[in-house]
């Protein structure tokens, strides 16, 4: 336990120099190589939200909604009502927690899971987007919108800071770890265990009085509310939103996607995922920028190349490694370790089939 | 916003009519699938896409129409062998979830395969039916024939599922997945050419759709989450369901579209969709399981 948490410092410092070190290292190119950074910070926040649901069976595809709705709620009212981001951004995470909890109440009485649940979530996602889409008179349509910018972009009041990238980073960072403490949170709680039983065996977890309905919204309301802040939080770093860029069926599978190729069962899984599809969308494409034969040979179409390389790794990973790179990595790390140092038995068969205890 | 009772009206209802058609000839593939394997093709409608862009370039490349679509039919029937071979095959033993996600890198990987190769440009077939006009109300003869030969592809997968010892060992299968092989009935093959079957209908679906619609490589996205509600709302696997269930949902296209605005009629069918889903959760015409 203690050298976990020296790991933490010590990763929680170099994260925190960062910045300074790219700074140093790359003069030139500073403000492409913070974007990139903030852009891997931001989306983890989103994904680890959404692998809250996920690693409890609850394979969400709606989640592309509450970004959106996190998203449009803070700039409509920022542009048209003058309100600022910091009452904007509760009123975009209210508003998804309760259309959340609105779709998911009925759906767990009912015990939709599944493929039903992964579609109907769908539904959802396809329903905000048209709505905004169809609301082009306030939302810009499927063009998207932008923020209206304030002064020179940089405010506190209005939460603007994209042309600072140095700032946009430790926003960023800041989100990111509020992130990782929820998870952590939810993974340390007892409603954790209950989820983990109730995902394995509904009937079971009920007849031990487990509130299995009630536990997953707790969770739901959780994931909609970080996807929705992460949402608000990402539209205001781009200074733009647009129903496919922060919205819609492509974001929902991107999110998914992300994770499960990161690891959905632990902690830095998402992060790691980010960190996947970030660099490999970039590496490909600065690959194919600096080679004047791949681009000869590609053209126009290595735009594509990195989602096309992407879907196929998805498919691998999902066969091959469905715990994700992280997932297998942390696996593969400890049966290494396993035989050199015998890791003590962990109390583990009393103290996950307890019961939750719920006050009320 | 202003919604009468006149001509117009109706004309939007029989053009919903018409577009029911096609879209339950859509789901028809993607319920055949589910109910028989169990797995949701996330990528079916860019299966369509493809079979979509296959037609075209047999078109522009010299051939009459008609073998361009069977060559079209035939072409996405093998790509379908070929997504439960190499892809679902793998983890049919795995969680559930995880071969509806499969086909979701499936959906990625098609839809930027066709960008890199086909562009991102709208492509059309220039064939022009014309139109057949009927008391001030005019109606597209694409869409007409459309409807007509996809109540044939129906009827004749009705026929076959029906009639035929290959079609009945299919339905055998779907109605018990662990008794069948004991009966010596190879469920390797079946699955095998049930994906065919559901890959041909996509490329008849495409073979239809070429005749209306442009093709471009995002159109799956416009089509797949309408034919997934339509399979739900009738009952996932449940074929006589998904084509109610296409009936009724592209009616509130046709009505939204006309009264109000396109997407609003998209947006409000989707609404209705979890709505029902709500107070029946197995669709209308599927059974508890």
């Amino acid at each position: 336990m203690m050298r976990v948490a020296r790991g933490a410092i010590i990763g929680l410092m170099l994260l925190l120099a960062l910045p300074l070190a790219v700074r140093a290292l790359f003069p030139l190119s500073e403000k492409y190589y913070l974007h990139l950074l903030v852009q891997i910070l931001l989306w983890s926040f989103i994904y680890t939200g959404w692998s809250l649901m996920g690693r409890f069976g609850l394979t969400s595809l709606g989640h592309g909604a509450f970004t959106g709705i996190g998203a449009y709620t803070v700039v409509l009212l920022w542009n048209f009502a003058g309100l600022t981001p910091w009452l904007g951004i509760p009123a975009g995470v209210a508003l998804a927690v309760a259309v959340a909890l609105l779709v998911g109440y009925p759906c767990f009485r009912l015990r939709i899971t599944g493929h039903y649940f992964a579609l109907l979530t769908l539904a959802l996602t396809e329903f905000v987007r048209l709505c905004i889409v169809g609301l082009r008179d306030y939302t810009g349509g499927s063009l998207g919108t932008q923020p209206a910018r304030y002064g020179d972009g940089i405010s506190l009041y209005a939460m603007q800071f994209e042309p600072d990238r140095m700032l946009s980073y430790y926003v960023a960072l800041a989100l990111w770890l509020v992130g990782l403490a929820i998870w952590r949170w939810v993974d340390r709680s007892m409603d954790r265990y209950a989820l983990d039983a109730a995902s394995q065996d509904e009937d079971a977890a009920a007849s031990v009085g487990i509130d299995v309905t009630r536990e997953k919204l707790k969770v739901t309301a959780i994931s909609a509310a970080m996807c929705a802040a992460g949402g608000a939080v990402y539209g205001q770093y781009q200074m733009y939103i647009g129903p496919d860029t922060i919205a819609g069926l492509g974001v929902s599978l991107n999110i998914v996607f992300a994770v499960i190729a990161g690891g959905m069962w632990v902690l830095l899984g998402p992060t790691v995922g980010a960190v996947f599809t970030q660099l490999l969308s970039e590496g490909l494409r600065v690959a194919i920028q600096s080679s004047a034969l791949l681009k000869a040979w590609l053209g126009s179409a290595a735009l594509a190349l990195d989602t096309a390389l992407y879907g196929l790794l998805l498919v691998l990973f999902i066969i091959y490694m469905p715990k994700g790179i992280l997932g297998t990595a942390i696996e593969w790390w400890q049966k290494r370790a396993a035989p050199a140092a015998p890791q003590p038995l962990r109390p583990s068969s009393a103290e996950t089939t307890t019961p939750p205890v719920r006050a009320s | 916003m202003d919604c009468h009772l006149d001509i117009f009206f109706l004309e939007a209802i029989i053009n919903g009519l018409l577009l029911a058609g096609l879209l339950a000839l859509l789901a028809l593939g993607l319920n055949l699938v589910f109910g028989v394997i169990d797995v949701v093709w996330i990528c079916y409608a860019e299966l369509v896409m493809v079979g979509m862009y296959g037609i075209h370039y047999a078109y522009k490349g010299g051939m009459p129409f008609i073998v361009a679509a069977l060559i079209g039919i035939v072409l996405i029937a093998i790509a379908g062998a070929i997504l439960h071979h190499l892809v679902i095959r793998p983890v049919l033993d795995s969680a559930p979830i995880n071969q509806l996600l499969v086909t979701g890198g499936v959906l990625f990987f098609l839809q930027a395969a066709a960008t890199m190769a086909f562009g991102i440009d709208f492509k059309n077939l220039g064939i022009r039916l014309g139109s057949v006009g009927f008391a001030d109300m005019s109606f597209a003869w694409s869409r007409i024939i459309t409807f007509a030969i996809a109540l044939a592809g129906m009827l004749a997968l009705w026929l076959f599922l029906s009639r035929t010892f290959l079609g009945t060992a299919i339905r055998a299968i779907a109605q018990d997945r662990q008794i069948m092989p004991l009966m010596g009935v190879d469920s390797r093959k079946i699955y095998l050419v049930t994906s065919a079957i559901g890959g041909g209908l996509a490329g008849l679906a495409a073979a239809l759709m070429v005749l209306q619609y442009d093709i471009y490589p995002q159109i799956g996205l416009q089509f797949g989450p309408l034919i997934f509600m339509i399979c739900v709302l009738g009952g996932l696997g449940n074929m006589i369901g998904g084509f109610i269930a296409a009936f009724i949902i592209s009616q509130f296209i046709a009505i939204g579209g006309s009264c109000v605005a396109t997407e609003w009629g998209y947006a409000i069918a989707f609404l209705f969709f979890m709505v029902v889903i709500f107070i029946r959760p197995q669709g209308l015409l599927g059974t508890k399981s």
